[in-house]
Formats: structure tokens, sequence, C-alpha cells
């Protein structure tokens, strides 16, 4: 009785195998989002696939790709030079770009931060928001004489490494005290964990400031500020303005580079590449041959609903280099056929 | 299955098959929760090599640096905060509690007991999460507007109550530890209370006491052991406790003497850095932290079985 019911499990299970390549990815939780729509959208583009992410974070998603447990992993901070060692064949390939700005809880409309003021304000020195130094840059608004309270991510987050990235670049005492990393040590503030948590620090606390993504500040109409670029431009955060950071800034072949405080008169100084990890060669031809045409899919179709879902698109002549690096991918040393998608 | 003949019953247990399978089956069931604890405490061993090694056990206690960029790793902070936060919740916690068991079983109205005892039991069955968006969203605004500021006007010459009032920090994150270990001291005090022989009190109301008298000299003494008891396992959850904590506490590994100040404790940290800990130094100093709660956990309940030892010789001596 329990037998050829056993049989027909296996058999069904067998022919759903058969019929969709399962892929499993991991890591970062900035794109998720995005990347969930685009993987639920390609499975109605190509039949024959199916994706499974779990977004565990940037460091767990270059740990499991580490370790093999993953074909794909996902991250917002590239991997370093030990890491790669683990991984010879592992290729960032860049997806979107992401944008971290600064937001804040005072009663001040379009608040204007130049390099140096951002820096005091995170390393401490500037405590009062009534400080001269701000005064000198907003000069039409009336401050109001409040403490000012930092919060910044508790939980290791690749939104602290862009903003410690952008922090180290454009404060050698920053780089020198603090430098970058998916956690630091901060020299003053509050954690709260996630964006929601640094988003709650900052509404519940008068003259909180602190640093979220771009995406969650504008769906939670959160109050921005504009900061001075490396041209000298004050400029707002917006999608536009972060794409044109990456047009700012030489690409170097294998992507691991660093878009904060990048030239370009209307260049977003937070801003960031983030990447999925592939191998360059895969054994298993199916999957191989999937990754390579979904990834192919992402950087063209992907990117209108990327807009969409506020995330800023890939430059095109970034597309056009990722275009060449997908050619590049290999399975079982063959280089890998994406013609038949498109 | 057969009786066994009267001549075995000294042995029945030794020689009848369902009796050994049994007793081979509790064997492991008792065994499996040594065995668990054991690995786990090899497995956190294991995974800390690196910090150790790289630090030394010692700097790693004593040390108050925590910087993942230069790999510096220091225990201090958290400990401190895990220790005061517990303490503060202990402190206001037990009086309550027991006021309230004393509600419950003794002084209360009947028809209010049973409404009351339900509150208490939902009270535990709340999702600590939800405890620490009602701190972050009530209690921390609450504090830095009134309570904060109150205490400061009045005991502002303490070092404890120095410093901005932000609102997060040991204070908030040790009331809000309070609130969520009263329904456990509550009612296993409540158990407790029960226990106490009638004679004891009528005894004492037969005396003359008042109902307060007979509380004070006859049930509370005669209770003492279990309440301490209570405690302790309030105070488990206490030091365990990760999601509320991370909520209020202000995350920022530093020590003061100030309960106004933020401040940072063993699981919180963990819980937040461990999914972005990539160097193998950074994950053993995690490990390592975990050890350490392990090690804070087992010298406080060592130390309170003391306590219980001593409180519960306390009344035959008097």
């Amino acid at each position: 009785m329990k037998k050829p019911v056993l049989a027909a499990l296996a058999a069904a299970l067998a022919t759903a195998a058969s019929a969709q390549t399962l892929i499993n990815g991991a890591g970062a939780t900035f794109p998720y989002p995005l990347y969930s729509k685009w993987f639920s959208d390609y499975t109605k583009v190509n039949t024959a696939v199916r994706f499974n992410y779990q977004s565990i974070g940037s460091g767990g998603g270059i740990n499991q790709f580490t370790a093999g447990t993953v074909d794909f992993g996902a991250t917002d901070a590239p991997m370093n030079a030990d890491q790669l060692a683990k991984v010879p064949d592992a290729i960032h390939v860049p997806m979107v770009l992401g944008a971290v700005v600064i937001t804040y809880n005072a009663p001040i409309e379009g608040l204007r931060l130049t390099q140096a003021l951002v820096a005091d304000i995170f390393l401490g020195r500037i405590k009062k928001w009534n400080d001269p130094a701000i005064a000198a840059v907003n000069p039409s608004t009336k401050l109001p004489d409040a403490n000012i309270t930092v919060a910044r991510r508790s939980d290791g987050s690749g939104t602290t490494y862009v903003f410690t990235d952008y922090l180290s670049k454009i404060s050698p005492e920053w780089k020198e005290q603090v430098g970058t990393g998916t956690s630091v040590s901060w020299p003053v503030g509050l954690g709260g964990k996630g964006n929601e948590g640094v988003t709650g620090l900052v509404k519940q606390t008068p003259g909180a400031i602190g640093y979220v993504e771009l995406v969650y500040a504008n769906q939670n109409k959160l109050a921005k500020a504009i900061l001075q670029n490396k041209d000298g431009n004050f400029v707002a955060p917006t999608l536009q303005a972060t794409s044109a950071a990456a047009a700012g800034v030489a690409i170097p072949e294998d992507y691991r580079v660093s878009l904060t405080n990048a030239s370009g008169k209307d260049a977003w100084p937070i801003a960031a590449f983030t990447w999925l990890l592939v191998h360059k060669d895969t054994r298993d031809p199916v999957k191989g041959e999937a990754v390579a045409k979904f990834l192919w899919w992402a950087v063209h179709e992907g990117q209108a609903t990327a807009a969409s879902l506020e995330y800023a698109p890939l430059p095109k002549p970034v597309v056009v280099m990722v275009e060449k690096t997908i050619r590049s991918l290999q399975v079982q040393g063959k280089p890998v056929s994406i013609a038949s998608a498109h | 299955m057969a009786l066994t003949p009267a001549g075995t019953t000294a042995r029945a247990g030794v020689s009848n098959l369902g009796d050994r399978t049994w007793a081979a089956a509790l064997v492991v069931f008792g065994g499996a929760v040594m065995v668990i604890a054991g690995l786990i405490l090899l497995e956190l061993g294991r995974e800390s090599a690196p910090a150790w090694q790289r630090i030394g056990f010692l700097r790693f206690l004593v040390s108050s640096d925590w910087d993942p960029v230069q790999e510096k790793y220091g225990a201090l902070p958290f400990i401190y905060g895990t220790l005061v936060t517990s303490a503060i919740a202990i402190l206001v916690a037990v009086p309550v509690s027991v006021g309230l068991a004393l509600f419950l079983s003794e002084m209360g109205p009947r028809k209010l007991r049973r409404p009351v005892a339900f509150a208490v039991e939902v009270l535990a069955a709340i999702p600590s999460v939800i405890f620490g968006l009602w701190g972050l969203f009530v209690l921390v605004p609450w504090l830095r507007t009134t309570v904060e500021p109150a205490l400061q006007s009045a005991f502002g010459f303490l070092p404890l109550f120095q410093g901005p009032p932000i609102g997060l920090g040991y204070l908030a994150a040790g009331l809000i530890l309070a609130v969520m270990i009263l329904p456990t001291i509550s009612s296993v005090t409540n158990e407790v209370l029960k226990t106490v022989p009638l004679a004891l009190k009528e005894g004492a109301l037969a005396l003359g006491a008042t109902r307060w008298e007979a509380i004070r000299m006859a049930v509370l003494p005669y209770a003492r052991p279990g309440i301490v008891g209570a405690a302790l396992l309030g105070l488990g959850r206490a030091l365990g406790e990760t999601m509320a904590v991370t909520m209020v506490i202000g995350n920022s590994p530093e020590i003061h003497a100030s309960l106004f100040a933020p401040g940072y404790s063993l699981p919180a940290v963990i819980a937040n850095e461990f999914a972005e800990a990539t160097s193998d130094v950074y994950v053993g100093a995690l490990a390592a932290l975990a050890l350490v709660l392990f090690g804070v956990t087992l010298i406080l309940n060592a130390a309170a079985q003391l306590l219980l030892q001593a409180v519960a010789r306390g009344p035959r001596r008097a």
C-alpha cells in the first residue's frame, strides 16, 4: 500500500526537479526587495529556473559563497584580498547602486552640510545644532539650541561600511581613529538595529542625526540632509545623483571599487554598488548557464524595475562593461551561451 | 505482562525487561542534557580559540576596547551592561512581584484575584520584541521627558543620575527587564505562598498579630527560600534577554557610572554583530563573549545557590 505512493511521490519530485532548476543564493539585505521582485519576474520569462534567496546579510553571503553552500552570493561590501584568496575565481557583478543619506530630527528645512561638518558631527566635535560652523553653511535658517545626538547602526551592516568608507575619505582623522568596516568603534552616539532601529532613534530623539539607506528614507518620508560633494556642489539625494556617482569614477575590471566621494558636479557623495558574487567557471552546466542568463536579464530588463523600487540603475557605460563580464563566464571551462535567451 | 513472582520483588527493577528499557531510556534523556551542554561548550571553545590566542584570556575580560576594524576586542563593557541591567531588573521586580503575589494569595479581594492573575499570565506570554517596541515608543520618551529629569533634580549629586537624559540606556533596559521577569517571579512566589501551612498564619493571628504582622512574621520567613528561588529564575531570564534589551540600551560598548548613559549587553552584541562578522578573530571574539555569558550565568547561579542555603537555614535558627 505504501510503496506505490512513495514511488509516485519520488517520480513527481523527479519531474519537478528536472522541469525547474533551483538556484540558491544568499547575502545582502539591502537589495532583497529588488532581488525578490526580479526572481519572481524572471521566473515568468524563463520558467525553467527558480530562485531561492536568503537575505542573511553581506558578511553571511560572502561566507556561504566561500563555503560553497550557495550558487551565488550577494554583498554590499566587496570581498577583501584575504576573502578572495579562498575563492580565487569569484567575480563581482554590480547589479544596481544604493545610496546612504543623512537623516535628522530638528526643525530645519533642507539642512546643508559640508564634508568637514559631517566628519565633525560624527566624530562628536560639533555638539550643538546652533554651532557657528553649521550656521555659516545654513545662513537663512534659524538653528535650534539643542544637543546633537548621533544615531547609528548597532548591527554589522553594508550600510555602515559604505558610510564609514565615505567618512574615511573625507576625514583623515576618521580614517586614523575609526576606519572603514561593517561594525566600527563609534566615537559617539546610540546604536539602533537595522534601518528601522536608526529611524526609530532619530524620530524619538529630538536633535538626533543618523544615516539610513535612500530607499528607506524615501519610503518613510524622512528629512534628508543636502551634502556638499567632491566638486563643491550641494546635492540632494536622488536616484539620478546616485547613478551619477558611478559615472564619475573609473570602474576597474573586477568592479571592486568604492563610489563614495565621487567626482562629478551632480554626484551624490555616499553611493555604492551592490554586487552578486558568482564563480567564473561553474561545474554544473545547467546552473551556470541559468545564472549567466539571469545576470544578462537583470542588467537589461531588470534595471527598469530597479528604478520603480527606488534603486539607482547602472549607468550605460557600466552596463556595457558588465555585458563583457557575463560573456566571459564559463561552464566546465567552455564559454557560456547567453544568446538563446536574447 | 505477567506479575513478578513474590520472591524476586527486591530485584524486579534489574531483571524486568520493561523496567530496564525504561531505565535506559531515562539515562539517554538525562544524559542528552549533559551531552548537549557539553557540545555547546566544546563548540564555543573551538570557535573562540582564535580570539583567545590573539588577545589572551585576562586581557579579553578586562579590556574595554571593542573595535572590529582594528581587531581589538574586550568584554568588559558588555559584562558590565549585563550585570547592571539585570541588577536594576531584580531590584525593581522582586519587591513588586512579592507584593503582587501577596495580593493574589493573601490580601486581595477574592473577586479581583482571578483577573489580576490572568493579566500577569498574559504579561508572561508577550514576545520580547513587543516589550522592546513598547520600550522604544512609550517608556523611553517618558524616561527622557519626565523620570530622568525628576531623578536628576532630586538625586543629581549621585553619579548614578548624572549626564544628559537621553532615555535610552541602562535604566530603560533594566526597567524593561523588570517588567519582563515580573510574571515569572510573582507566579512562582504565589505558588510558594500557597504552600505556607495554614496553622502558621492562624497561630500568628491567634496571638493577636494583624494581617500584615502575620505575613511579615509567619508567611514571608517560611516562604523566603522559595522567593529567592523565584528571583533566581527571573535573573536567569534577565541575563539572557536579547531583543528587548538591544532595542532600548543604546548599544554603545562603553562603561558609565550613570544609569542614564547608553551601554551594551553580552547577548545583544552577539545578536547584532554575528551575521556580519567575517574574520576568524571577530567570530572568535563573539563566541568568546558567549562563553563569558555562560560563565557569568554559572557564577551567579552558584552564588545564588549559596544564598539560598544560607536563607533556608535562617528561619530555623530564629
